[in-house]
């Protein structure tokens, strides 16, 4: 089987940008990529793109691809909620594996931010609730995450202070990152005092929104040797799904995170015990706690402890979000997933200025779809 | 005019939002393997048969968990904050989302017994829980 590898990585900038569109974002992100690949615009003969809550569309790919100019053989819209990055990137690796294509671009971005009302993103966010069984209780994805974080506190005595620790983390590895939505440096006790927005979470607890926007390209490894970056070979892929609505999930303490990651690290042939950087979808501090005990990098009711001690700092013992993540570098949808696709990357290209974790060879990348709905893991590996 | 949302049923689900308004809450039993299953489906999840029948539950259950909603997701909800969304253990083995109502929300934890109630909203009823009455 032909091998796929990451050959251009490129974000644009993250936060507020006024003047922004979703599709100058998109090309924006596509044209930097292609760039970085060392490649041109006709070389690119698969497109993938996710969703859109400022210019949404039945056919965003279509889309985008006129907006751009590319007629590609393969181009398709996916969407999974914040597992959709990590999806598409499984599925461009399948359709370079296949010898269908030999460039896939993978694009997303989002001014979610600055194009839609105040509270427009939150609320459209809400309609992951079921229509006629949740949403007349005044779900919203924050409170639907709320009632894992009690349950999880509940079983497993995870305290407020260790999820404030993974806020803490994120900022302080956002602070390293001149290009983070969030730097101001922000303590426990400022997650703790922070208004709740619904309990046990605060507004500290929960990612940002912003605008911005990623791409990548996934090449054919046996595609061209003239390549202007370090390649990251995709070793493993796998996905976990158990349900959509949060009211039919079968179980509050483990989810499709497990399985996902399983299969990834099964088809890349390594242990969780092996990753050097971990990229790991953290839309709420109970997200990420969750998901680090399900996938297995500890072992449950260990993560908390771990975490306040500082586990996933960089020179941790799995620096865990090295831009920032969502809770403070930045959320811009779908793009939100593929920064932390982006960022693993530039850790395995060794680029990642000021917050390189060393020598880094293996890469853990994860996305979460609605909630803990839908997962996809990545495994990824410097050449 | 409350603003909060209001069900809209569909063919799957009419039968049960029907009963809602007799202040019944209905699942699906079926007959093929015995599941029980909430919300209701044109096919049964477990096994795919589509002979289902209507049953009546006791109306009682647990708190399976819950949060204390303190910013609202939409300015329908603002009056009523701070209020308790809860998933709910029904007796039957069936899990359900509602807000648990009637009672202090700092008085609400994970296993605490409710019982049903119905509240009016535009013109249907919807279910709701609340601690079960002493008495």
């Amino acid at each position: 089987m032909r091998k796929a590898i990451i050959t251009g990585a490129y974000d644009t900038d993250v936060g507020e940008l006024p003047g922004s569109s979703c599709m100058a974002l998109h090309t924006e992100a596509a044209i930097g990529a292609i760039a970085d690949a060392g490649l041109t615009k006709s070389d690119i003969d698969g497109v993938l793109c996710a969703y859109s809550f400022t210019e949404p569309h039945l056919m965003l790919s279509s889309v985008f691809c006129e907006y751009m100019g590319l007629q590609p053989k393969f181009n398709a819209a996916i969407e999974v909620g914040g597992a959709t990055a990590c999806v598409m990137v499984m599925q461009a690796a399948a359709l370079v594996e296949s010898g269908q294509c030999r460039n896939v671009l993978v694009v997303t971005g989002d001014n979610r931010l600055t194009g839609m009302a105040k509270g427009g993103a939150v609320a459209t966010l809400a309609k992951v609730g079921h229509g006629q069984f949740e949403h007349p209780y005044g779900m919203s994805v924050p409170s639907a995450y709320a009632l894992v974080a009690t349950h999880y506190m509940n079983e497993f005595g995870v305290t407020s202070e260790q999820l404030a620790s993974i806020s803490v983390t994120a900022r302080e590895h956002a602070i390293l990152n001149s290009k983070a939505h969030r730097q101001t440096p922000i303590t426990i006790e400022d997650v703790l005092n922070s208004r709740v927005i619904s309990s046990p979470l605060h507004v500290l607890d929960c990612c940002l929104i912003s605008d911005g926007g990623a791409a990548i390209v996934v090449s054919a490894a046996e595609t061209g040797d003239d390549r202007p970056k370090v390649s990251v070979e995709i070793m493993g892929t796998g996905q976990g799904h158990t349900h959509e609505h949060i009211m039919a999930a079968p179980s509050l303490s483990d989810f499709g995170c497990k399985q996902a990651a399983q299969t990834a690290f099964q088809r890349a042939g390594v242990t969780a015990n092996d990753i050097d950087v971990a990229e790991i979808y953290d839309s709420f501090t109970i997200t990420l706690l969750v998901e680090l005990e399900s996938i297995g990098f500890f072992e449950r009711g260990e993560a908390g402890p771990a975490c306040l001690d500082g586990a996933l700092k960089i020179g941790g013992r799995l620096p865990c979000n090295t831009h920032g993540g969502l809770m403070s570098y930045g959320h811009s949808g779908a793009a939100g997933g593929m920064f932390h696709v982006v960022e693993a990357v530039r850790q395995l290209r060794h680029e990642a200025d000021g917050r390189q974790v060393e020598d880094s060879q293996l890469a853990f990348v994860h996305g979460d779809g609605g909630i803990l709905s839908a997962h996809c893991s990545l495994v990824l590996g410097r050449v | 005019m409350t603003g909060k949302p209001i069900p809209v049923a569909n063919p799957d689900t009419a039968v049960f939002w029907d009963a809602c308004n007799e202040k019944r809450f209905l699942i699906q039993s079926c007959k093929s393997c015995g599941e029980n299953q909430f919300y209701p489906r044109a096919i049964c999840k477990n096994c795919q048969s589509n002979d289902l029948e209507w049953q009546e539950v006791s109306g009682r259950g647990t708190v399976k968990t819950f949060t204390v909603v303190r910013h609202a997701p939409s300015p329908a909800f603002k009056a009523d904050l701070p209020y308790v969304l809860a998933l709910i253990n029904l007796d039957e083995g069936v899990s359900t989302m509602m807000n648990v109502i009637e009672c202090d929300v700092e008085d609400v934890h994970i296993g605490m017994d409710i019982e049903l109630t119905f509240e009016l909203r535009g013109e249907q009823y919807i279910p709701q829980a609340k601690p079960i009455s002493k008495g």
